[in-house]
């Protein structure tokens, strides 16, 4: 699944509206397909009360949105869990296609987000309120930009790999990532908890699998001509 | 030009003592039981100040008329003693004032804010952070879970660092951030503050106190009124002070019961 595959997730998962661009088509090679479970209890999906600002109280009156550190779906799946080539991967041209982050309902949407280094990202506030954005990079140079209501987008790029935590100066509870990968091999599981690795050349790749809160998984996975291999991953949850 | 001076003086002067008589910006109305002295003493300190502005502005502008004008430039009469007495004695007169009115409030800001809380009040934890404050009900067991800054972790709400892993108390503990509470009972509140000074300011509650990274300051009120009201940060504390707001929901009783049960359920 590549960034645009990624947005389409997102874009249809939380009812985004700019990032409705159609599935390429299937590239030629290898595919590795699975499903990220957890297995135990896990923490609850916590209804976040924005009462502090009432523009976004108001718009999620009726739904609360939900803590999603942990976000499961049906069939014990495990959402926003990175899944990626993690050794092996033989390169591919850089991403160019920018790559869009939006502040919604005092939401970051999508919820983790992936870039390639320097690829550009465009930030957006949707909202009638003004938002604080702080990326907490430790390699990369951190920033903290104020965007008022109505401010034009915020052109970031990220130069190193890196997983970055981002929070909201202003809205505590306003919680994301940005991943950057230099391989292009690469998806994030939906509600479904599944995944999909396209056009990956006849090789030993090491897939790995990140979830915010219980880490990370990997296995080494072989693959051949235009072979589709199936691969799982199971997190131990604990409820605290 | 002694005299348009003498009048223009004499229009301020009776201007901005209407607005103040008028109550034309005045404070929102006092919601605590104990707000009833501090509007007291707040009402004689406007009084006793204002009696002396007016008379010493008046006394400005009848000597402006009066004097205003000479054109020989003669004194009218000099101060017993010259300059050096005049100051002195003005300075001793402003300062018996200012410390007369420090004294009598401070006896009043005492008896609310230094003598102990009711000790069948609720106790609340609040904790500010750049640029929120956060509330938390001890939950069905009544104690509070120990507190670990290292695990404040706001993707998780864990906004107090709490450890529900290995301590039992805190995984009942009750965090919001709309401090509600039932009215008519005294409440307890321990204030830490996570990053900078920040403050809890309640005009209607006619409290306002600094929070202070490091320390656990009490503070305690009963409010006699329900309804909803702000709570806003009156320390420039950074970049978003200006949206650092929560606010107060005063609950009746049964009310409030429902309130913390529902909110216990969902932990």
């Amino acid at each position: 699944m590549r960034v645009r595959d990624l947005m389409l997730v997102g874009g249809v998962g939380l009812g985004g509206t700019a990032m409705m661009i159609g599935r390429a088509a299937t590239p030629p090679g290898a595919t590795i397909s699975g499903k990220v479970t957890f297995t135990g209890t896990p923490p609850k999906m916590k209804p976040i009360d924005m009462a502090k600002e009432p523009f976004c109280a108001r718009l999620h009156a009726a739904a609360p949105v939900l803590t999603e550190n942990v976000t499961t779906g049906p069939g014990d799946a495990l959402r926003w869990v990175l899944v990626y080539v993690s050794a092996g991967d033989q390169g591919s041209a850089p991403a160019t296609e920018t790559v869009r982050l939006d502040q919604k309902g005092c939401q970051y949407i999508p919820h983790v987000l992936v870039v390639q280094p320097n690829q550009p990202l465009d930030i957006y506030n949707d909202d009638s309120t003004s938002h604080n954005i702080h990326p907490l990079a430790k390699v990369n140079a951190e920033w903290n930009k104020s965007q008022p209501i109505g401010a034009p987008p915020i052109h970031a790029k990220w130069e190193s790999p890196e997983f970055i935590p981002v929070k909201c100066n202003v809205h505590p509870w306003m919680h994301g990532w940005h991943l950057v990968l230099t391989t292009s091999h690469y998806a994030v599981t939906g509600e479904d908890g599944a995944f999909r690795l396209q056009g990956l050349p006849p090789g030993k790749y090491t897939i790995t699998a990140w979830q915010e809160q219980f880490g990370t998984q990997s296995q080494d996975v072989t693959v051949t001509g235009s072979e589709t291999k199936s691969v799982s991953f199971v997190f131990k949850a604990t409820p605290y | 030009m002694g005299k348009l001076f003498a009048v223009v003086v004499t229009i301020i002067t009776v201007v901005s003592t209407a607005i103040f008589i008028a109550h034309t910006w005045w404070l929102p109305p006092d919601i605590s039981a104990h707000g009833h002295a501090i509007d007291r003493q707040l009402s004689e300190t406007m009084i006793s100040s204002g009696v002396l502005f007016v008379l010493s502005q008046l006394a400005l502008a009848l000597f402006a008329w009066r004097f205003g004008d000479r054109e020989d430039g003669r004194r009218v009469k000099p101060f017993p003693g010259g300059a050096t007495p005049m100051v002195v004695f003005a300075a001793v007169l402003v300062g018996a004032e200012i410390l007369t009115l420090t004294l009598v409030g401070a006896k009043v800001w005492a008896g609310v804010f230094q003598t102990p809380p009711d000790p069948n009040s609720l106790q609340i934890d609040v904790q500010a952070e750049q640029f929120a404050f956060y509330f938390r009900y001890p939950g069905p067991d009544g104690r509070f879970g120990a507190t670990h800054p290292e695990l404040i972790n706001e993707a998780s709400e864990n906004f107090f660092g709490l450890d529900p892993a290995r301590d039992t108390s805190a995984r009942d503990d009750i965090v919001v951030p709309t401090l509600t509470i039932p009215l008519n009972r005294p409440i307890a509140l321990t204030l830490r503050a996570k990053d900078v000074n920040h403050a809890f300011y309640v005009p209607e509650l006619r409290i306002q106190q600094d929070f202070v990274p490091g320390l656990t300051i009490p503070l305690h009120f009963t409010a006699t009124q329900t309804g909803r009201y702000e709570i806003v940060c009156t320390q420039l504390c950074g970049l978003g002070h200006y949206n650092m707001r929560a606010y107060i929901e005063v609950l009746p009783q049964a009310q409030f019961d429902q309130w913390l049960k529902d909110k216990a359920a969902q932990q």
